[in-house]
């Protein structure tokens, strides 16, 4: 044998520690701030960058409300608001099915925040604006039409 | 200071604290082209913002090339007092690092 005991030790060590944060959770998006998930961001499709998220599957609620104008003449500056009354909020992911890239924004949350959060996104186009938020490990999801007259992802 | 990068304002309001923050950023997808010379001009945008009150983590962001130029954020957390701080950090995909503070009014 050439690995001596001490490094075989320390990598085993690691390995479990590893293991067990993934298996409590620690792991995820919000709770520690894990590496820029760069394939999500990048998926050209919702349901790429949903299944990127580990998002994949939520269910349409009323326990979730989107918040953005019907009509955006500058889709450059849309304002949207995705706000939920479901305790045990862990994150907020916005996503524009239309957008190049769908997936625009995601926020995890610490135990004391508010299921509440406002940001400023581009539109490419008239598209929904979907809210999906984990809550108790669960997700839920919402959306709202915003009709764009000028795009803001193009030049 | 030659150029603010951020502005950040929170407060009480009955018992959570309400902050807001814009952050000066160009926010550039990758995807346009400079209409002088044709050439694509170069991602440059904000990826992960770290929220932290009095040292503790409210809030993280991941944002990605669809967040607006100069992004605004607001959100509301329990637990704070007046006079506690807010402190806003953030990173680009250049590597470039900026951060704001204030105190909850």
């Amino acid at each position: 044998m050439t690995v001596n005991r001490r490094t075989f030790l320390r990598a085993g060590m690691a390995a479990a520690t590893t293991a067990l944060a993934a298996g409590a959770g620690l792991l995820s998006p919000g709770r520690v701030l894990a590496a820029w998930p760069e394939q999500a961001f990048m998926a050209r499709s919702l349901d790429d960058a949903l299944a990127a998220m580990n998002l994949g599957g939520a269910r349409a609620s009323s326990e979730v409300t989107v918040e953005a104008p019907d009509i955006a003449e500058n889709g450059a500056v849309v304002s949207v608001t995705v706000t939920t009354r479901l305790p045990e909020v862990e994150s907020i992911t916005v996503l524009v099915p239309k957008n190049t890239m769908p997936l625009i924004s995601s926020y995890g949350f610490g135990p004391r925040t508010e299921g509440f959060i406002t940001g400023r996104i581009k539109m490419r186009e008239t598209s929904d604006v979907i809210g999906v938020v984990k809550a108790g490990g669960r997700l839920y999801m919402a959306k709202k039409p915003v009709k764009v007259t000028l795009g803001g992802c193009g030049g | 200071m030659a150029k603010k990068k951020m502005k950040i304002r929170a407060w009480m309001e009955d018992d959570r604290a309400n902050v807001k923050a814009i952050i000066f950023h160009p926010m550039e997808t990758g995807q346009r082209k400079d209409k002088a010379t044709g050439k694509p001009i170069p991602p440059h945008y904000i990826t992960e913002v770290t929220c932290t009150h009095n040292g503790d983590t409210v809030l993280t962001c991941l944002w990605g090339p669809g967040v607006s130029k100069n992004p605004f954020m607001s959100f509301r957390f329990r637990g704070a007092r007046k006079g506690d701080t807010i402190r806003i950090a953030w990173v680009d995909n250049k590597g470039n690092t900026g951060e704001g503070e204030t105190k909850i009014r």
